[in-house]
């Protein structure tokens, strides 16, 4: 029997020649990482077992993005936590205010994962490395004391869904709107426990950007992780960033896959996700002109340039519509600069965006724009559970950054074709 | 005899325990807050015992840890699911939150009913309704966490973590 992508990763740090679906095994991790919130959960653990090594101080990262620049003094005292332990053990890939990013944006960008790689992080969108052919999932804290002490972990080998991509983007359609289609289309629960194996001819026209978009979204359909095919794109991305070989697998032609899905980007329009749950998906021509107090533009899954770009795109010359609050989130200090440089932060400060320091803050609810009884929200992050962006009876609905852009202009829910 | 907290299908960390309260990470500070935004009288109402009863992919969302945390040290004996979202179910058996697996229970198991469980043979039993019901048994690796007392003992167990 053949192995998917995933399977060939697992079986190559478990040293197997091959592992099936289902089979539990013990695996070699290259990368275990956490941040404010939950670093100091494992740093906990650890000390509570009086374990005092880690297993390899260039392989751990701790980055201090959820509640920085620090919004209370509890998180202060988080962030401290994190801090101390990381000088303690000497950490290389430690990041703090002024350096950081969002993590699964900065952590690519900083080339800390490789083609083949086989990484945890604590944090569920730790699945976005699977747009560079790596295995990478989502953990909690003890999971990532466990690695930081052995450098090991243990997986059930997942089984896979083939997500086979065909045809063109239409103008302002992305990886946004695929993710969001397929998560409607197989259900939150629709790929629990098993891999999302993303193939297929138009593959190529998925830049970067939109696969890192998809990957870190599999968890939004329950998945253990999504993954794509290393190809030219992804090696052209790494250059530069790291010294480390890619290892590149390939499914087997004869891999087993419980189910396929066929996405046809010449059928996909923009899509968003309305409350409570990201599958429930509606094509934005269907639900437009919900009136809207908020718009919400950055985060680990739709913070890159190419999200900023497609804003600033729809934003420059225009105005954020009177009465809604657009907040934009580069999610590195490197897409800030790029930005300053390519002149599209001064496109969306001038349209009356506020644009914040790197930090995942109104996202999960933290800070930086929470919301009280009864407020909207358009935004490109990723959960638009019941009270994720501040009250319980306000209503986040998951949008692209193209359509978070045109809804700012227009101070309702909006497609941007429409403008 | 256990109370019972009937919630429904996708239960998601945000509910269990609102980011907004991840800043304080202490026991007392995450049983306080625990299931506050899909039920606001669960903390001060659970007691030493009690069980959760949820539907499908029960804990999906966040990799928080302080979720399978706050249910444990709100006191809740245990969580019974039609299916639980894998993130959860690493977390509740590496820190020792008792979960059982359960289409059947899930579906059956009505608020007010006086349910009993054994976690060494995965019996679920409804004594309001005579109904019996087994839940799904763990494979022995993920036994052998459980009967260690959780991931970091089994590793220490082995000479791993130092």
């Amino acid at each position: 029997m053949g192995m998917t992508m995933t399977q060939k990763i697992f079986a190559a740090h478990a040293g197997l020649a091959s592992v099936s679906a289902g089979q539990l095994v013990e695996a070699k991790l290259d990368l275990v990482h956490g941040n404010d919130v939950t670093t100091p959960v494992a740093i906990k653990v650890l000390e509570d077992n009086g374990i005092t090594q880690v297993f390899d101080k260039d392989k751990i990262a701790i980055i201090l993005d959820h509640y920085t620049p620090c919004k209370d003094i509890k998180a202060a005292q988080l962030c401290k936590t994190a801090r101390d332990f990381s000088r303690k053990h000497n950490i290389t890939h430690f990041y703090d205010v002024g350096e950081v990013g969002v993590e699964h944006a900065f952590i690519p960008e900083k080339g800390l994962v490789v083609p083949g790689d086989l990484t945890i992080g604590a944090d569920s969108h730790t699945c976005t490395y699977g747009a560079l052919g790596a295995f990478s999932t989502g953990v909690g804290s003890t999971d990532m004391a466990a690695g930081m002490a052995t450098g090991l972990n243990w997986f059930k080998v997942p089984s896979a869904i083939k997500v086979t991509i065909t045809g063109k983007f239409k103008p302002f359609v992305s990886g946004k709107d695929v993710m969001l289609h397929l998560i409607g289309l197989i259900g939150v629960d629709g790929a629990l426990y098993k891999s999302l194996e993303f193939t297929g001819p138009s593959i190529k026209e998925l830049t970067m950007d939109d696969r890192f978009t998809i990957a870190n979204m599999a968890i939004e359909a329950g998945a253990k992780n999504g993954i794509f095919p290393v190809d030219e794109q992804t090696l052209a991305y790494l250059k530069g960033r790291t010294d480390r070989k890619p290892v590149i697998y390939e499914a087997d032609p004869d891999a087993e896959y419980e189910r396929e899905v066929v996405i046809n980007l010449d059928e996909l329009d923009s899509t968003v996700a309305m409350p409570y749950l990201p599958g429930n998906a509606k094509k934005v021509q269907e639900v437009k002109g919900i009136k809207i107090d908020q718009v919400v533009i950055g985060s680990c899954t739709n913070g890159r340039i190419s999200d900023m770009h497609a804003a600033a795109q729809i934003l420059k010359g225009r105005k954020v519509a009177h009465g809604v609050r657009c907040i934009v989130l580069p999610a590195t200090q490197e897409i800030i600069k790029e930005m300053i440089e390519d002149g599209s932060y001064m496109d969306l400060l001038n349209a009356g965006c506020a644009i914040s320091t790197p930090t995942c803050g109104p996202c999960l609810g933290g800070h930086m724009g929470c919301m009280c009884e009864g407020e909207v929200c358009v935004s490109t992050t990723n959960r638009n559970f019941v009270g994720r962006m501040g009250h319980v009876e306000s209503k986040v609905i998951l949008a692209s950054p193209a359509v978070a852009a045109a809804s700012a202009v227009k101070g309702e829910l909006a497609d941007p074709k429409d403008l | 005899m256990s109370k019972i907290y009937v919630y429904g299908d996708n239960v998601d960390t945000d509910v269990i325990i609102p980011a907004r309260y991840l800043n304080d990470p202490s026991e007392k500070a995450l049983a306080s807050h625990c299931m506050e935004d899909i039920d606001p009288s669960y903390a001060g109402t659970v007691e030493p015992g009690d069980i959760i009863v949820g539907g499908a992919n029960f804990g999906c969302g966040s990799s928080r840890e302080h979720a399978p945390l706050a249910i444990k040290v709100s006191g809740a004996k245990c969580v019974i699911a039609a299916s639980f979202a894998r993130i959860f179910y690493r977390n509740a058996i590496n820190i020792g939150l008792p979960i059982m697996e359960c289409p059947e229970a899930s579906a059956s198991i009505k608020p007010g009913d006086k349910v009993s469980v054994e976690f060494s043979t995965g019996k679920i039993t409804d004594e309001t309704t005579g109904q019996v019901f087994q839940a799904a048994p763990f494979p022995p690796f993920i036994e052998n966490i459980i009967q260690s007392g959780g991931l970091i003992n089994s590793l220490k167990a082995r000479g791993l973590a130092k």
